[in-house]
């Protein structure tokens, strides 16, 4: 095992020399690889100088946690263990990280609706941790299939989101998303979501680093909130604690807490714009009336379906959101200047992302937002149903 | 980290309040004296500025108890969970946590082995303080689990034997019988022996006990705190009763835990043989 004194200025304990973001994310030579995303997870962690990190099993992100426990055994992580639950590991890792650690962990679906009370104990804590989400499917009935009705459960946790289509995005943004949650003028959780099976499971070619390359370690000295070590003086020895009193400072110091909390993650725009180049990733045809809006998966699919409409002669473009909270608002609407009909195609039967598209564009934009198409419970999205939806529009009322 | 963090720095000690003036001048920490201990708080500035408890509650007198025999309070973090004793730990001078209400172990458990990691050659004891409700039963996976995993985290229950601050529901830890709100025609099964779980479970030292005597309270705390640190896990199980929710008057606590010294808090202790050696030779060394 290492050991983290034996960190110099230049190399880290597990004897990787010390970079930035920038030259691990832009500057680096790259070499090519073909894996998964669970794989590939394991190469970011291997290369961001972690300190810890809490496992539980389930499908699809089980195998991601497995190889972060191989990065523990092999020196590259401090602390790692399993829990005894999600709601438990979640506890747990708050608990590292408030004690000064870059931590890490991963789950799905029934895993993250367990932890559920965390997730706001975490970003009220502000505690800079990073969730991977291999976004399943929720019981009732049981299933371990790629579905991500789950994300909306976590959208007002107070957290930040991302969402990566692929497994270069999922290295990329892995990476970037401590950075950014480390901020001191940010400092609040991170999720990363990818869908699971469809991108944990699916081998690509990606360009990595080299792997004697890690970022800096993390100063939990730069936090807002001080780290629970005992190094500092403790700041809570109050005469008057607020906390339970019925009185309007402690309304005002809860309320203006929740305002903080929501205001930092919107201080994370200017860096995820750096790091990520873009809240929003726009391709096809510029002038295009018709846009597809979509994160994750459905993104790709929708580039499959601007694709076969070019085929049509019919103009679209793709407008993938790669940040949800903070909701990318002036990014989408810039993107959405000159379209007429723009469809939000979602893995979930909810469409709890055409209902965020739409709140943030309310009064804003003259865009029609069409929900759909939807699939859910493990279904795929052929380019085909998101055509369809979008030849019904064109020609109401006379098939597609 | 030494105590030198609880030095004022001068040019503000004209605007300090008087506590953090007492705290530095006159509170006591492992570099000032050998053995921290009951003995020392009449003249000592406590760790426990005030608190808002009912008035006479036996948790607050507890607590400074556990406070007092800490051996190394400037590297001790208590982790707490919500309850009555939640209202207290705002006004204590350390690293202390609260963050959900059942949690506590796993929090604590990763406190714990972060500073282990991060500061391999300092000492850093980690101790868990919550209520019945928050041991035995919303969290009692997570107290079991830390537990079974050999955390090296020291366990204090404050039994008062019933959910107190959401107004005096039955709990797993109420003897059965009794009356209280949600069990209203008297609790259906058995007091939890949460001591006895703590040693099947692993504990390498498990006490059940009621806070009537400081210097009991006091010893246990610091033997318990040391097994922890050099071994594994080890509980406290505390009557505290709950003075509010049995009927009694503000001075009648002492009395109802003397009571119990000889009832459901008859004194319980299990020392592991390796917690045995460790405490004969930390008592050779002049540190228990
Ligand atoms: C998840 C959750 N469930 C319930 C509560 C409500 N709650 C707060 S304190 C408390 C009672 C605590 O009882 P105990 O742990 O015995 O401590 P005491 O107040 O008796 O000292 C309860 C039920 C909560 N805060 N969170
Ligand atoms: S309600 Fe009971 S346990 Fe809580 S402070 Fe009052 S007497 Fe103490
Ligand atoms: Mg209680």
């Amino acid at each position: 095992m290492s050991k983290r004194s034996d960190m110099t200025e230049t190399k880290n304990w597990s004897g990787q020399t010390l970079v930035t973001a920038d030259h691990m994310l832009f500057e680096a030579p790259r070499t090519k690889h073909f894996m998964t995303g669970s794989e590939v997870l394991k190469e970011a962690v291997k290369r961001c100088t972690v300190d810890a990190s809490v496992s539980y099993p389930i499908t699809p992100q089980s195998e991601a946690a497995h190889l972060i426990g191989e990065l523990w055994a092999e020196g590259y992580v401090g602390v790692y263990f399993r829990g005894e639950n999600e709601f438990g590991v979640m506890s747990e890792v708050a608990g590292c990280a408030m004690a000064g650690a870059r931590t890490i962990t991963t789950t799905s679906g029934p895993g993250t609706l367990r932890a559920m009370e965390n997730f706001a104990q975490w970003s009220g804590t502000r505690i800079p941790c990073q969730l991977i989400l291999m976004a399943r499917g929720i019981n009732s009935p049981l299933t371990i299939q790629p579905d991500n009705l789950e994300v909306s459960y976590m959208l007002e946790t107070g957290c930040q989101i991302w969402y990566a289509e692929n497994v270069q995005e999922l290295f990329d943004m892995s990476i970037a998303a401590f950075v950014v949650a480390e901020k001191p003028d940010v400092h609040v959780p991170i999720i990363t979501v990818v869908d699971g099976f469809f991108v944990s499971h699916t081998r690509e070619s990606v360009m990595l680093p080299e792997d004697d390359i890690a970022l800096f370690p993390y100063d939990p000295y730069k936090a807002p909130l001080p780290p629970i070590d005992s190094e500092t003086p403790p700041g809570r020895f109050l005469r008057d604690p607020f906390v339970m009193k019925s009185n309007y400072i402690s309304y005002a110091a809860h309320a203006s807490w929740q305002w903080e909390i929501r205001s930092a993650v919107e201080r994370s725009v200017p860096y995820a714009k750096h790091y990520l180049k873009g809240l929003v990733h726009v391709t096809g045809d510029a002038d295009a009336e018709i846009a597809f809006i979509a994160c994750g998966t459905a993104s790709y699919q929708a580039k499959e379906a601007n694709r076969e409409l070019s085929k049509l002669g019919i103009k679209s473009k793709v407008i993938k959101l790669r940040t949800i909270r903070p909701f990318p608002e002036a990014e989408l609407l810039e993107a959405l200047k000159g379209v007429k009909t723009a469809f939000v195609p979602e893995f979930n039967v909810v469409g709890w992302l055409e209902k965020d598209v739409k709140r943030a564009l309310y009064g804003k934009c003259d865009t029609e937002i069409v929900g759909g198409p939807r699939v859910a419970g493990g279904m795929s999205m052929p380019a085909e149903a998101i055509l369809r939806e979008v030849m019904e529009k064109l020609n109401s009322g006379k098939g597609a | 980290m030494g105590t030198h963090i609880y030095k004022i720095n001068p040019e503000f000690r004209d605007i300090m309040p008087k506590e953090i003036i007492d705290l530095e001048e006159n509170a006591t920490w492992s570099d000032t004296t050998d053995k921290r201990g009951i003995k020392e708080l009449p003249e000592t500035k406590e760790l426990l500025e005030e608190h808002s408890l009912c008035a006479g509650c036996p948790e607050a007198a507890a607590l400074r108890y556990v406070l007092a025999a800490l051996p190394k309070p400037e590297d001790t973090v208590i982790v707490n969970s919500t309850g009555c004793t939640s209202l207290m730990f705002p006004h204590i001078a350390l690293h202390t946590v609260h963050s959900l209400f059942g949690n506590q172990n796993a929090v604590a458990t990763g406190i714990k082995r972060v500073l282990d990691w991060r500061f391999p050659d300092i000492e850093k004891d980690v101790v868990v303080l919550a209520g019945d409700g928050a041991t035995v039963d919303i969290g009692l996976d997570y107290t079991l689990q830390s537990f079974f995993r050999q955390e090296n985290i020291t366990t204090i229950c404050f039994d008062n034997e019933v959910y107190a601050n959401t107004g005096g529901q039955e709990s797993g830890a109420t003897p059965k019988g009794q009356v209280f709100k949600m069990a209203p025609t008297g609790k259906k099964f058995e007091k939890v022996k949460m001591w006895e779980l703590a040693v099947t479970s692993g504990c390498h030292y498990s006490m059940n006990m009621t806070a009537s005597a400081p210097k009991a309270v006091a010893k246990a705390v610091r033997e318990a705190i040391f097994v922890a640190r050099y071994l594994g896990p080890t509980f406290l199980n505390i009557y505290t009763p709950c003075i509010l929710e049995i009927g009694l008057n503000a001075n009648e606590g002492l009395r109802e835990m003397k009571e119990q010294d000889k009832e459901r808090f008859a004194a319980f202790k299990f020392v592991s043989p390796e917690a045995e050696e460790l405490l004969a030779k930390l008592k050779e060394e002049g540190r228990l």
